[in-house]
């Protein structure tokens, strides 16, 4: 009976002390950039056995709320945190751009396989319902070398709350008065046409099944499921074809601020895409724990400058090395 | 070991009885504590919105407007729509399953059949919907708004993803219930009655429609109530389906939503008061299938009093 016992306990405390060695970080919150924050997640795990990363796209309001009620040891958010809830936490939180992408309007007409461009009166007139057929004026106008047939449009939106309407009304807010006025900006706003569907999986099923769809999805997403996408006017005035390269154009000319939470709503320059977005990490300041606090870290910055590489190929954009730079400066600070 | 058996079962306590009551308890003190749960999450909405979230016609989170009007009349309408396709048609197939048309070993398949079209997964009804109902619906849809367009109810444009793509699968979805408890009391007329009405020289479908339907008829009544409950609670079919806009329209051919389908799509990413407004939605959803089930198995009751009196 004692070599049993002795035995257990000899088992037990080595199950301890493995389970002592690896720090689990747990992470939750937007799905937008879930394929990266995965991808680096499992990528790091292969160099640093000793610190498990766990990332879960719960969606960016419920990766922020498990933040602050201290589920979980980071979060990751496509909006910046409002003030009300950096107040929640006590101030205890940084904001710390990770990776960037573009919402791009993706379209399925049959006929036109790509190359259609929309000025900013034809997206935001569509978005509207103010626009009806493919054939209007507004649209035919530039485009001289597409047939666009007499066919309804049908807008499809999202029906539940998601960072990425929030970025994507941003822009139709700052860019049209009639929409600031009617529909406003939010993670979920009342569109006045169209069908909605449940996540970018489902919007993009949505343009994928209806002739004469147009809908916004995130350009990693549209890029997957080879969704036609339309060229969009910036406010420059031309139209910029969405790549990961005029994402990186937008993101050039973003000045960070300290606090690091810029938001692009209408970007200036003349090859510019129009809308486009960081998404963060959220870390404590703080940890009470000082292997967490190393190890989140470890993680970020391993992110910030190898996982980098990795953005493009899964549709995100590489941030600027001053970002980066500045993004590294205020992780020094995390204790 | 002869002892005073007879008496040993009562001087300990009853065990048996003891758990059942327990677990019945805990079942309506369940039922009891999250009603109470959601009451108290939407209470801030309840206190802040009151009546006019009910007749408010706007859903805009982003500027803390809630009404669920048009999400209450499309519940309705789905759930009605439904209940109007399927009942004509789940009682020609309970009739035709009680009646003996057929052996009864072909009837017994069939009706198993019909009662297998309730073990399908909702999200089973919903993909079926997206790949076969709606390029239908889409289909027949543009042609109809085209010709009846001048009636509100095919006004145009149509889309695929509408309030009738979701009444037809709803309609499916019910089938079974109305079948099932038609059926049985259809089966449940006495035959003395059957026979009586041949005695005066009726034919058999001047019976059917003069003496078993009539009745038949609360079962039926019942089985229709029931299902209309179903329909209204049913959420991952119709979410896929119904194209999810909080828009006023009065068309069949244009998106609408329901109550459950509102929650299921915006409950993960709401917070602050949207949640409370969820949460009143969910009050009214749980209010409205709850009368609805209870009227329904109130006349359920009262039909198998009534053959019981006939018998």
């Amino acid at each position: 009976m004692k070599h049993i016992l002795a035995a257990v306990a000899v088992v037990i405390t080595g199950l301890a002390n493995q389970a002592m060695a690896v720090t689990a970080l747990n992470g939750s919150g937007a799905t937008f950039p879930a394929p990266l924050y995965l991808r680096w997640a499992s990528d790091f795990g292969k160099t640093n056995s000793s610190i498990a990363v766990n990332y879960q796209g719960v969606g960016s309001g419920a990766g922020v709320k498990q933040f602050g009620d201290g589920i979980t040891d980071f979060g990751a958010s496509d909006v910046a945190m409002t003030d009300a809830e950096i107040a929640k936490v006590g101030g205890n939180v940084l904001m710390l751009p990770a990776t960037a992408g573009t919402i791009v309007l993706a379209y399925n007409i049959k006929g036109v396989e790509g190359g259609l461009k929309l000025s900013r009166a034809a997206y935001t007139g569509i978005l509207l319902g103010t626009l009806k057929k493919w054939n209007d004026p507004l649209i035919v106008k530039d485009n001289p070398g597409i047939a666009l047939p007499s066919l309804p449009v049908t807008v499809v939106t999202r029906s539940d709350g998601s960072g990425t309407t929030a970025v994507f009304t941003a822009h139709l807010d700052a860019v049209s008065p009639e929409f600031a006025s009617k529909v406003g900006s939010g993670k979920s706003v009342t569109w006045p046409v169209g069908l909605a569907g449940k996540g970018n999986d489902g919007v993009t099923a949505l343009i994928k099944q209806t002739p004469g769809a147009i809908g916004y999805v995130e350009f990693g997403y549209a890029d997957n499921n080879k969704l036609t996408m339309a060229s969009l006017q910036n406010k420059a005035g031309n139209f910029i074809v969405p790549t990961i390269e005029s994402g990186a154009a937008t993101l050039a000319s973003v000045v960070l601020p300290e606090n690091l939470r810029a938001f692009i709503t209408d970007p200036e320059g003349a090859n510019d895409y129009p809308i486009a977005t960081f998404t963060w990490l959220l870390v404590k300041k703080s940890y009470s724990d000082q292997r967490k606090a190393s190890a989140v870290k470890e993680f970020v910055n391993y992110g910030l400058t190898i996982g980098q590489q990795a953005a493009p190929g899964l549709g995100y954009i590489t941030l600027p090395a001053t970002v980066v730079a500045k993004v590294q400066a205020a992780l020094e600070t995390v204790k | 070991m002869a002892g005073p058996v007879t008496c040993e079962y009562r001087r300990r306590p009853d065990l048996f009885r003891a758990t059942c009551f327990l677990a019945s308890v805990l079942t309506i003190l369940l039922l009891v504590f999250i009603f109470g749960e959601i009451l108290t999450k939407a209470w801030p909405a309840i206190h802040r919105f009151g009546f006019g979230f009910i007749t408010g016609v706007q859903w805009s989170p982003n500027r803390e407007v809630f009404g669920v009007l048009p999400v209450l009349i499309g519940t309705a309408a789905s759930s009605l729509l439904a209940l109007l396709i399927a009942l004509p048609l789940g009682m020609a197939i309970a009739l035709f399953l009680s009646e003996d048309f057929l052996p009864e070993s072909v009837r017994q398949i069939i009706r198993f059949v019909v009662e297998l079209l309730a073990a399908i997964p909702s999200v089973v009804y919903g993909l079926w919907g997206i790949f076969v109902v709606i390029p239908i619906v889409q289909q027949f849809g543009t042609v109809l708004s085209e010709h009846f367009g001048f009636l509100p109810i095919f006004a145009g444009p149509a889309y695929g993803n509408s309030l009738l793509t979701a009444s037809l699968v709803l309609a499916l979805m019910v089938l079974p219930t109305i079948t099932a408890i038609s059926r049985s009391s259809l089966v449940a007329v006495p035959y003395s009655l059957r026979e009586g009405s041949y005695a005066l020289g009726a034919t058999r479908w001047e019976t059917i429609l003069g003496v078993i339907l009539p009745t038949a008829s609360p079962g039926i009544v019942a089985s229709a109530i029931l299902a209309f409950g179903r329909a209204m609670g049913e959420t991952m079919a119709v979410a896929m389906l119904i194209g999810n806009s909080q828009r006023l329209s009065w068309s069949l051919l244009s998106p609408s939503n329901t109550l459950s389908a509102l929650l299921a799509n915006q409950f993960a990413e709401a917070d602050g008061i949207q949640v409370s407004a969820l949460m009143y939605a969910a009050v009214i959803l749980v209010l409205m299938t709850l009368v609805v089930n209870l009227a329904g198995e109130m006349v359920l009751r009262q039909t198998q009093r009534a053959t019981a009196g006939l018998r």
